[in-house]
């Protein structure tokens, strides 16, 4: 297909982006600072949440970048992060750190420290959710957080991981103002108990509806200012037409293609600017929720492809001029990237379960060809119905080898979704969102707890308890290695081990999600997001429709491959005893090389059809989905599972020993559900029946990265072929799968000259990422991931 | 026959034909193609390929093999080879190698046990249109019961099975396979005998002969030529080829396969004297080519596999 070429306007937007340093902006942290002390005490908690996104939407600086269509930026200009001190107060260190750091940098003026330290640290340092959520934790709590056995998502950043619905499209806000308004007019002070608390939330509610038309129509005003000084006529067009656009919304109902992504876009700076959610915000399936739009405008003959892509491509720079909140400590290793995770479903079926590829579907697609960007994350839903052209054309854009769009498997989303108590419909609106979660858009609070470190739970299975790393006595007292006789019995214990740290895990994360209701309530999500208006009830406190928590599980290819080196050699072939194994793993290999090529090179393998090795994983991944799936959450919905590990697989492996299957100390885990680096040797069809033999339906989600030589997939052959592939493994019921083409010797060469190679984007895990942004550490893994090539 | 021995078997193979297969490579073959990229093939017993490369000199396949064809001397491991092949051994310093520098080639797996292998990508060969194919070595001289019995299962499971084959076995052996093969693909090396007989050991007369016979038995032939400048890439003998073809064999398909290097060190692991070395064609010259058959009109022409 030939491509457009982006233009020059989205040219110097996308240099623009790509280019800008990221930076700190304070304006946001010093307003709503301003609002609590104006009116903290005076009004209920929702209230003052709503009265200070009012505030910041009232006074933050207005910023329109030349030849943009699409008006709004998070902090004053590109690039520009604000921080969220109710959430996590910065120190000045941390602040220090942030400019420092080679990775992940924000940089810091002296400006910005001074305010830090005389202004935001001592009104926020021990009201911040972070101070709270130590105060509320357990002592077990904190040590396993610290040894790292879970991670804990909302310790800096807010409960998010949502996606909007077509409701967005279709209401403005004056609309949702008067819903609200009939809401309050229904509550019963007779005989609801809840009916202050009610009344409270959806005035919160309808003054978030205030502040966001407050921007609207302060954008508007700039607009004309701006076009008044404009001398080029285009120019001074553009903007009165963007103008007039903020005229329309967010306060009414978009009437144009145009208006409605502009109206997408307030939106998404309300919801990350009231709080820093996990995952931003993402419009979720835009080719459908545009594609009226598109009708009607092409049919008005006001709009052809040109101009639709053209506007597109504006709102992808407007993903990418927002960098993820600036993260510090573990919640940074844990999610070490610029990227928000804001994802883009293209594809998929429509509610009414008919085809859901449409002319927008396409055009997103070539929007993603030209921009390459790192944000948004974009995704291609293939459902059966799906035309092969459609499912080709992403192919082709795949295997230029920057990692978009990833695969998702509709059919098998839908049966995860009903599977958790969705209606068929909610399911057919919904997709994924982050990395790889599940979710039901629009009416669904799905959020993720933390990471869950399968492999240390297991090390510390054979240290009767202990953590020989932290030194600290985390599990249950069950025995050490040498004092279990049969392989069964290691397994029970190690099972019993799995269900004492989710026990620990999920106290923990039921009191978080308490000071989050409590607390920090969010108004403005909560209008977006169906039923909290109907009940009243915030998103943070269990007013969506449908309320899930999730542990993500890592490293089920570690831990697979090293009960199943267990098995074989210490349990069933005996040709080592236990004692010895442990000396190794203490030694670190060290003199125990023959004991590590015997673990690494004469055991199973998950990822290799193997099924004495895939029954293994099947058995850990089983324990572990049950012991989650089901406890009830502080929301009244329930906690589930998924695996993906973003980055979280370099850090956990950084707080373990050597493992059983020959990793060696400190080396990361298998990352989603992929096999250990380098350990599948039988090809990816192969990978891929090993991973269908986990149950997908049971999750809310799963990661499999696959990694190809172009050479594999050149050619209307190759195309074909990893159509085929991605087809086969959805047939499987797979969730996800997404590629990385391009060769090692490029990677290497890489590494080795950054400043050659600084546009070179790989996959990461259910993201896209600069090569030269990622940790030497996950550089060598992904360098290390096997290389299909036959 | 005894059991043939197998190499490798190969999923996810994409140059062996239509859509996604998995590629049986038998052991032996009755041809000698100096340019061979899988040496290890042409004999028809399993042997050890030997990585120096890898070997550390630890010593641990010297107490190992129990035919003293393993000798220290400075610091390195020699091999003789005459010892090391001839009757078979237990392999035994496969398993006594830690680093992987002694790898065996070969091995007798039980129809049953490679029908269950072969299953495994059914689901892939059903979306991509692909199957099993057969390959080697040369797999139209292993033993025919095991065959046979091989291919019946596979017709049973609705498998859809390609034949690579070098074409010299007696044609009866091809009329007892031909009702459960799909497609055979079939390599042509030469049209002149003595070039054939020069690089490859034996008289190509059966071979086309044969492949004249399945074309008027309605076999579905893919044409496969190993482009070798020195051997066939020249105007003449390719033209002779092609004139060939064009009078007697109905074609569906023609791939032309430039020689490549990657096989040379292979030579090296199984003692070998290293035959030859040609040189690769260019990618120009692989382009006229394309253009002689295409110009002939006889079926899609392709370079590469």
């Amino acid at each position: 297909m030939e491509l457009r070429g982006m233009n020059e306007r989205i040219r110097k937007l996308r240099q623009q982006s790509v280019t800008t340093q990221p930076r700190l902006s304070l304006e946001r942290a010093n307003l709503e600072t301003d609002a609590y002390l104006e009116y903290e005490g005076t009004v209920s908690i929702p209230e003052l949440r709503a009265l200070s996104l009012k505030k910041v939407m009232e006074n933050k600086t207005l910023c329109i970048n030349d030849g943009e269509l699409i008006v709004g930026e998070k902090g004053d200009g590109p690039q520009a992060a604000p921080t969220f001190p109710e959430l996590c107060c910065h120190t000045l260190e941390d602040m220090h750190v942030m400019n420092d750091r080679d990775l992940i940098s924000f940089k810091v003026t002296d400006a910005d420290l001074e305010l830090q330290k005389n202004k935001i640290i001592p009104f926020w340092e021990k009201r911040s959710i972070r101070s709270k959520i130590l105060k509320a934790v357990t002592p077990e709590w904190k040590d396993c957080y610290e040894s790292g056995i879970f991670t804990e998502f909302m310790e800096q950043r807010g409960p998010g991981h949502t996606v909007g619905s077509e409701n967005l499209f279709r209401k403005g806000f004056l609309d949702y103002q008067k819903e609200i308004q009939d809401a309050i007019a229904a509550l019963d002070f007779q005989h609801d108990p809840e009916a202050m608390a009610k009344k409270e939330q959806l005035n919160a509610m309808s003054i978030c509806c205030d502040a966001i038309m407050i921007l609207g129509r302060r954008y508007a005003a700039f607009a004309r200012e701006k076009a008044e000084q404009e001398t080029d006529e285009q120019r001074k067009k553009e903007l009165l037409q963007i103008a007039a656009n903020c005229d329309v919304v967010p306060a009414h109902k978009p009437q144009t293609f145009w208006q409605a992504i502009q109206m997408y876009w307030f939106v998404h700076l309300c919801v990350t600017t009231e709080l820093n959610p996990w995952d931003a915000y993402s419009p979720g399936r835009l080719d459908q929720h545009l594609n009226p739009y598109y009708q009607k405008d092409v049919a008005d003959g006001i709009l052809d492809d040109e101009k639709a892509l053209e506007l597109l491509e504006c709102l992808w720079v407007k993903f990418n001029n927002q960098p993820a909140p600036p993260k510090v400590g573990i919640t940074l290793k844990e999610s070490s990237t610029y990227t928000d995770f804001a994802n883009i479903n293209t594809g998929g079926i429509t509610p009414d379960g008919e085809d859901g590829v449409n002319p927008v579907s396409y055009l997103i697609l070539d929007c993603m060809d030209e921009m390459r960007l790192l944000q948004p994350s974009s995704n291609v839903q293939i459902s059966r119905k799906t035309p092969h052209r459609f499912l080709k054309r992403a192919c082709e854009i795949s295997r230029k080898g920057w990692g978009q769009p990833a695969f998702y498997n509709t059919e098998e989303i839908i049966q995860e979704l009903m599977n958790a108590g969705k209606s068929i419909e909610d399911a057919r609106k919904g997709g994924t969102s982050g990395c790889v979660e599940t979710g039901a858009f629009g009416n669904e609070a799905y959020i993720l707890t933390g990471y869950f470190n399968l492999p240390k739970v297991f090390e510390i299975t054979l240290h009767n308890g202990f953590d020989p790393v932290s030194g600290k006595q985390l599990g249950l007292k069950l025995g050490s290695a040498e004092d279990f006789k049969t392989y069964e019995e290691l397994m029970d214990a190690y099972k019993k081990q799995i269900k004492h740290f989710v026990d620990i895990k999920v106290e923990g994360s039921n009191r978080i999600e308490a000071i989050y209701a409590k607390y920090m309530p969010a108004p403005f999500l909560s209008i977006i997001t169906n039923d909290c208006i109907s009940r009243g009830k915030d998103y943070n406190a269990g007013g969506a429709r449908y309320n899930t928590s999730y542990i993500q599980g890592v490293g089920i290819g570690t831990i697979t491959d090293s009960l199943a080196a267990i098995k074989t050699h210490v349990y069933d072939k005996k040709d080592l005893s236990m004692k010895e194994l442990m000396d190794a793993l203490h030694a670190n290999f060290e003199g125990y090389e023959s004991v590590r090529n015997m673990l690494l090179d004469r055991s199973p393998k998950y990822g290799n059809d193997d099924d004495e090795a895939d029954n293994i994983m099947r058995e850990v991944f089983s324990a572990y989905q049950k012991c989650v799936t089901g406890r009830p959450n502080m929301r009244g919905g329930q906690y589930r599972v998924n695996m993906l590990p973003t980055t979280c697989h370099v850090y956990f492996g950084e707080v373990m020993l050597a493992s059983p299957d020959g990793r060696l100390c400190g080396r990361p885990l298998s990352e989603g559900i992929s096999p250990v680096q380098g350990r599948d040797s039988k090809g990816p069809t192969a990978v891929i029946r090993s991973a269908a033999k986990m149950d997908h339906i049971s999750t809310g989600g799963t990661l499999l990265n696959q990694k190809f030589t172009p050479s594999n997939v050149a050619g209307d052959n190759g195309l074909e072929n990893m159509a085929h592939l991605i087809r086969s493994y959805f047939n499987l019921d797979g969730h996800h799968i997404q590629f990385n083409v391009v060769d090692r010797q490029t990677l290497l060469e890489a590494q080795k000259n950054p400043e050659d190679y600084k546009d070179l984007i790989v996959r990461v895990a259910g993201y896209s990422d600069y090569f030269h942004n990622l940790s030497r550490a996950l550089q060598d893994e992904i360098i290390n991931r096997t290389e299909q090539s036959f | 026959m005894p059991i043939p021995n197998i190499i490798n078997v190969q999923r996810f193979s994409i140059h062996d034909g239509k859509g996604i297969r998995t590629t049986v490579f038998f052991k032996g073959c009755p041809l000698a193609c100096a340019w061979c990229h899988n040496p290890e093939s042409q004999d028809f017993t399993p042997q050890i390929l030997f990585d120096s490369n890898k070997c550390c000199g630890c010593g641990a396949c010297l107490q190992a093999c129990d035919k003293k064809a393993l000798s220290y001397q400075n610091g390195k491991i020699l091999v003789d080879w005459q010892r090391c092949r001839g009757e078979a051994c237990g392999f035994r310093c496969e398993e006594a190698c830690i680093h992987e520098a002694r790898f065996r080639s070969g091995k007798q797996i039980p129809v049953k046990e490679l029908i269950k292998e072969l299953l495994r990508d059914r689901n892939f060969y059903e979306e991509s249109g692909g199957g099993v194919t057969l390959s080697g070595g040369e797999v139209m001289v292993q033993d025919m019961d095991y065959l046979l019995e091989l291919l019946q299962k596979l017709k049973k499971e609705e498998i859809s099975v390609n034949i690579d084959t070098c074409g010299e076995c007696e044609f009866e052996r091809f009329e007892k396979i031909l009702p459960y093969v799909d497609t055979f693909l079939y390599d042509m090396k030469a049209y002149s005998e003595g070039i054939h007989r020069l690089y490859t050991g034996r008289s190509n007369q059966r071979i086309l002969e044969n492949m004249k016979r399945l074309s008027q038995a309605g076999a579905k032939i893919n044409l496969r030529i190993p482009v070798i400048i020195e051997v066939n890439g020249g105007d003449e003998e390719m033209s002779k080829m092609l004139n060939f073809i064009k009078e007697n064999i109905h074609v569906t398909q023609v791939n032309l396969l430039p020689y490549h290097k990657a096989g040379s060190d292979k030579w090296e692991r199984l003692g070998m004297e290293n035959r030859k070395v040609f040189c690769p064609p260019t990618a120009e010259r692989m382009e006229q080519l394309k253009q002689l058959w295409q110009s002939a009109g006889i079926a899609p022409v392709y370079i590469g596999g």
